[in-house]
Parts: C-alpha cells; sequence; structure tokens
C-alpha cells in the first residue's frame, strides 16, 4: 500500500520529467544533445551530491539548513590550509573535507545529545558556519590552484566529466544503503514514528549521527568540485543551495514529515529542475524566469500528489 | 506543553507564573540589558543618539516581520519566503510612488498585495494540507525569479520624500519605533485575549483537540496566514522607506533573520508556544550584538560568526531551562 503509494508519485513525476525534456528537445535543437546534457550533468553535480544526504536526513523527519555554510566553510579551509598553513594540496582536501563532516557531525551532535529540532539547530549553525568562513577568510579569494586540480570539477573520464562518475558512484551507494539496507530501513523507521523506533531496539541517535555527518562529508566534497570547477575559492559559496537541494528532494517525493521518500525519487526531482533551468534558458526565458518556472513545478507536482493522496483516501 | 498550560500554572505566585511564562523574553531582554551597560562601559559612544536609533529604527521592520513570522510559527506552520515578499513590497510601493500614485495608495496597496498572497498560501496550506515549508518553498522561487525577471534588480530613486514614512520623526523618534511598539503590544494583546489568537495556540499545539473543541481549524490557518500578510506588508514598507533608495531585489537572508528572531524570542518551532513579545526583543537582540562588536574593534568579518554562536547558546540554554523545568 506505501509502497505502491510511492510508485506512483514517482511515476508522475518521470511522466512529467519524460514530457518535460521532450518539450524542451523541441523548443531547442541544442537541448538534447550529448554535450549539453553532459555540461548539465556537470552543473547538477554539486547540488546532486547534497541532496542524497539530504534524502536521509529528510526521511528521519529532520532538516539540514546548514549544507551550504558546510559547503562554503569547506570551501575556504581548503584554500586556508593550502595558501596559508602550507599543506600539500592533497593533504589539504583531506583535512578540508575531513572539518566539513566534524561541522556535519557538530549537528548531528546538538540534535541528538540536546534535543534540539534539526530546523533551529541548522539555523543556528547555518550563521555559524558561513560566519566561521567569512572570519577565516576575511573577504580574500584563494587563486592559483595548479592545473592537476581542475580534474576534479573540469575532467573528464570516457568522455563523461569527473563529478557525474562521483555523482552516479554515490547515486548507488545511497540508493542501496536506503532501499536495501537495515540502516535504510532504520532511517524510515526513525521518521515514521522515532519513539517507536527507540522502543524497537533501534539506535536512533548513531543514526542520526551517521546522516548529519553525512550531510557535511557530501557538503564538503560538493565543495572541493566546486572550488575545482570556477578555480577560486571564496566565503560565499554555496549560498542559498540549501533551498534548491530541499526543492530537489521534496520534488522528487520525500515527505518533509519523514518517513517516506526514495534516493530514485530525488534524483528524478533533480533532473527534472536541471532540465527546466536549462532547456527554458535554450529557450530564451532569463535565469530569473526558470526560478519562477520550478517554483509553479513545486507547488504544482507536490498538489496533483496530494490530490491523488486523498482521493485514494476517500475511496 | 500548549498554551493552555501557561495560563493553568495553579497556585504559584504571580511571581513564578510570570517567570514561567516568560522566561525566554526575559532571557533575551536580559541580554540587551547586559550587553548596553558591558559595550558602553568600554566604548561609551555606543549609547549615543544616532547609534541607539540606528539600532532599533533600522532593524525595526525585521521585528515587525517577526510578529508575523511568530505567529505562523506559534500556529504550527512556517513561512520561508517573507524575505522574497518584502523585496517584492517594497518594489511595488516604490514603483508606484515614483509613477505618481498618491502616497497613501503606494503605501496601501502593497500590503494588501501581501495580505492576498498570504491569504492565498494559507489556503493552499489548510485544504491542500501540503506541508507549509514547501508551499512556501514553491513561492520563494516564484516571488524572487518574478521580482528580478521583471526589474532586473535595477535601482529605484528620486522616491518622493512624503512617501519616507519610516523617515518621519515624533518627539526624536522615527516612526519606524512606533510601528514596532505599537504592533508588537497590539499583536501580544491579540493573542493572549482575542477568541481568534487562543485559537491560534490551539490549532498549532494540537490541531486534532482544537477540532475537537469546534474550532474551523482551516479558516484558522487562512486568516494566521492573512495576518502575517498585514505584518509583513507594513514590515516591507517600513523597508522601502527607511533609505532614500530601494533596490529591486530580495535582501539577501532575511527570511532566515526573521525565523530565527522568532525562533530566538521563545517560540517553539513545534508549534504552539511562544509570544510575539520575544520575537520583537530577539529581533533588536541582534541588532544590538550586530552593532556591539563593531563598537568593541571586532573585525566585520566575524560577526555572522559570533551572532551563530550566540543563538547557539541561546538555543542550547533554552532546552537546558525547558528540560529542568520538566
Amino acid at each position: 500500500m506505501m509502497l505502491t503509494r510511492f510508485i506512483r508519485y514517482e511515476t508522475i513525476l518521470a511522466i512529467l520529467t519524460i514530457m518535460a525534456l521532450i518539450t524542451l528537445a523541441m523548443l531547442s535543437n541544442k537541448f538534447f544533445t550529448a554535450g549539453n546534457l553532459l555540461n548539465q550533468g556537470r552543473l547538477m553535480s554539486e547540488v546532486g551530491l547534497v541532496a542524497l544526504a539530504m534524502t536521509f536526513v529528510i526521511v528521519t523527519g529532520g532538516i539540514d539548513l546548514s549544507v551550504g555554510s558546510i559547503l562554503g566553510l569547506t570551501a575556504i579551509l581548503l584554500g586556508v590550509f593550502w595558501q596559508n598553513v602550507g599543506m600539500p594540496l592533497p593533504l589539504a582536501m583531506i583535512a578540508a573535507v575531513i572539518c566539513g563532516t566534524l561541522a556535519g557531525l557538530g549537528n548531528g551532535f546538538v540534535i541528538t545529545r540536546f534535543r534540539v529540532p534539526p530546523l533551529i539547530t541548522t539555523l543556528a549553525t547555518l550563521a555559524l558556519y558561513r560566519g566561521l568562513a567569512e572570519g577565516i577568510s576575511e573577504a580574500r579569494s584563494v587563486r592559483g590552484y595548479p592545473e592537476w586540480f581542475f580534474f576534479f570539477g573540469q575532467g573528464e573520464i570516457a568522455g563523461v566529466p569527473f563529478q557525474l562518475w562521483v555523482l552516479v558512484i554515490c547515486i548507488v551507494i545511497s540508493g542501496v544503503i536506503l532501499g536495501f539496507t537495515p540502516f535504510g530501513r532504520a532511517t524510515y523507521a526513525i521518521g515514521a514514528n522515532e519513539t517507536a523506533a527507540r522502543f524497537s531496539g533501534i539506535r536512533v541517535d548513531a543514526a542520526k549521527l551517521w546522516i548529519y555527518s553525512a550531510a557535511g562529508f557530501l557538503a564538503a566534497v560538493a565543495a572541493v568540485i566546486f572550488v575545482s570547477r570556477v578555480t577560486t575559492t571564496r566565503s560565499d559559496m554555496g549560498t542559498g543551495i540549501e533551498l534548491d537541494v530541499i526543492t530537489g528532494v521534496v520534488l522528487g517525493g520525500t515527505s518533509i514529515f519523514g518517513g517516506k521518500g526514495t534516493v530514485a525519487g530525488t534524483v528524478i526531482g533533480l533532473v527534472l529542475i536541471q532540465a527546466l533551468k536549462n532547456g527554458l534558458a535554450l529557450s530564451g526565458v532569463k535565469g530569473d524566469g526558470t526560478i519562477v518556472v520550478i517554483g509553479i513545478v513545486l507547488i504544482g507536482a507536490i498538489l496533483a500528489g496530494a490530490l491523488l493522496d486523498r482521493n485514494r483516501g476517500g475511496s | 506543553m500548549t498554551a493552555a498550560a501557561v495560563t493553568t500554572t495553579g497556585s504559584r505566585s504571580g511571581f513564578q507564573r510570570f517567570i514561567s511564562g516568560y522566561g525566554q523574553e526575559l532571557i533575551v531582554a536580559l541580554s540587551i540589558i547586559v550587553l548596553f551597560i558591558v559595550v558602553s562601559a568600554v566604548n561609551p559612544r555606543f549609547l549615543s543618539d544616532t547609534n541607539i536609533n540606528s539600532i532599533i529604527a533600522g532593524n525595526a521592520y525585521i521585528a515587525v516581520a517577526a510578529i508575523g513570522m511568530s505567529m505562523i510559527i506559534i500556529a504550527g506552520h512556517i513561512d520561508v519566503s517573507v524575505g522574497s515578499l518584502i523585496g517584492v513590497i517594497a518594489t511595488i510601493a516604490g514603483t508606484m510612488a515614483v509613477s505618481g500614485y498618491p502616497i497613501w495608495l503606494s503605501w496601501l496597496v502593497p500590503i494588501l498585495v501581501s495580505i492576498a498572497i498570504n491569504a492565498g498560501v494559507g489556503a493552499l496550506v489548510a485544504y491542500t494540507r501540503i506541508p507549509s515549508i514547501v508551499v512556501t518553498l514553491g513561492m520563494l522561487s516564484i516571488l524572487k525569479g518574478g521580482l528580478i525577471s521583471a526589474t532586473g534588480g535595477s535601482w529605484i530613486t528620486d522616491l518622493p520624500p512624503a512617501f519616507m514614512i519610516a523617515q518621519a520623526r515624533a518627539f526624536g523618534i522615527p516612526s519606524s519605533v512606533y510601528f514596532m511598539v505599537v504592533l508588537t503590544v497590539i499583536a501580544a494583546l491579540f493573542m493572549r485575549y482575542t477568541d481568534f489568537g487562543r485559537a491560534i495556540y490551539a490549532v498549532g499545539g494540537n490541531i486534532e483537540a482544537a477540532r475537537a473543541a469546534g474550532l474551523n481549524a482551516e479558516r484558522t490557518v487562512i486568516g494566521v496566514f492573512a495576518l502575517h500578510g498585514l505584518f509583513a506588508g507594513v514590515a516591507g514598507i517600513l523597508f522601502a522607506t527607511q533609505l532614500q533608495v530601494i533596490q529591486s531585489t530580495v535582501p539577501p537572508n532575511l527570511e532566515l533573520t526573521v525565523i530565527t528572531a522568532s525562533v530566538i524570542g521563545g517560540v517553539s518551532i513545534l508549534g504552539g508556544v511562544g509570544t510575539v513579545i520575544g520575537s520583537t526583543l530577539a529581533a533588536i537582540l541582534f541588532a544590538t550584538i550586530g552593532s556591539a562588536l563593531i563598537f568593541l574593534n571586532v573585525s566585520a568579518y566575524w560577526l555572522r560568526a559570533v551572532l551563530g554562536l550566540l543563538i547557539l547558546a541561546t538555543v542550547l540554554a533554552d532546552m537546558i531551562r525547558r528540560r529542568r523545568a520538566k
């Protein structure tokens, strides 16, 4: 029953996405070219990586507003570790990603240890982590990275952008974890009824610590890719990315109340958003007009899903 | 804990009841006072008229928006689109003013637009049961994208002097301060003593119980969103009229500042608890902290980090206090 409901919503969304793709392909002959699609995959990767972890977070009934700030903080630390501290760049990358993961772990610690609601915790750390990024960098950008570093954001393997490989691998891993492992079932159980999950012997706090750390980790990985793609480090990187990420996850059918949602849904949601952004831009709609369309699609899709749900409940 | 628990504290003394009912508001108020004493001891210029004016008057619009946000959160909902809405309101008002419409009309029409938009959001939330965070996330995109594609983010200049209502002064105090104080008091009385105000707490505390008690939950939700639209509209007008120019874009991070003010002021994100006095105090606290750091010679770059740390500390203190109270 629950399962058929997921499939229903995701099917609708998939059909909607395919319709959008066909329409966009007809509107512009540049849209459906391999070069364009691969480039769109490149642009989608940073939001996509964070959205995978956010799917887990929202399935537990939580939210993480601080991912954009973690991205910015990691980017700054990468630059500072390398340029100011003098670490070799590979070491700086690892150290920065560890710090980003610890930032996520910090969220998880406050949420589980002090029982502060995730929305408030991450609202506070959104300001804190972005503030640390601004304070550490003092608004100076870091440039002059060596050539090999740009591979992560601009390079290709077998003709496919490097970060798209990373994204695909992460999609598979997170899809398997959420769909087919005890940890995934625990994630759903926490979101459906946390108290019941606790009484059934699920280690709720440990699971949450892992999930918020994973959000920090993926935001940090996205930061390295971002810096490599744009060749420079700035403290405002990733500002507002949390809203794009949440839009993708929610559009993908994950309930903001927790307990249901799939990685596949999130991926379809992300593809739909990116296709709309790109397709509308190619057909001459200015950048900001596409945001309007994404807002309408978000409300429309969720509305359709809710009406579908209600009809079924009534029958 | 629901609002009812605040009023039925039984035989405890009036003072204890005051402490338990307004604990968070007292903490925030004390923080402001301590901050003023400490900072002015280090740097007496902190207490100058111009500085106090810029702290309070310059941030009054945030406090006004936080009143409406508090009501929304007390009702168990949230609005992440308020920053974009304020940007839209300010742009409509400014555009009307320079296009030669009567001044009162360029104040009134944007406020009505704001009420209408939010009543629409409220209806969508109430009748389709789509979570408000999703609807307002969509609204955020629509308003922000619509505003920038319509205006290109241009500056509105040459605003008529009569339009600048936030700059008007009475007894040396800017009108925005009066707006903030009067609206806070009215809203606080409204929330405490009117049927509709109590209904907002009831719906946020336990919607099924509220329904069982005969409340029309849908109408309450639409009403509270419309009220939020009113406060956001007034905030937008204050924002539009406090400087000589209006940039027709969305003020960055404004929605998060407003939500944070509500939450730090003691409004529980879970709904059903809190007061609008707390959110106004919290908005002033943020502004005071921002100004204090400058007067204490803390680098402006570290401002947000300190603010974030303080928010976290306040939240943790509140959680520990609540746990002890149990």
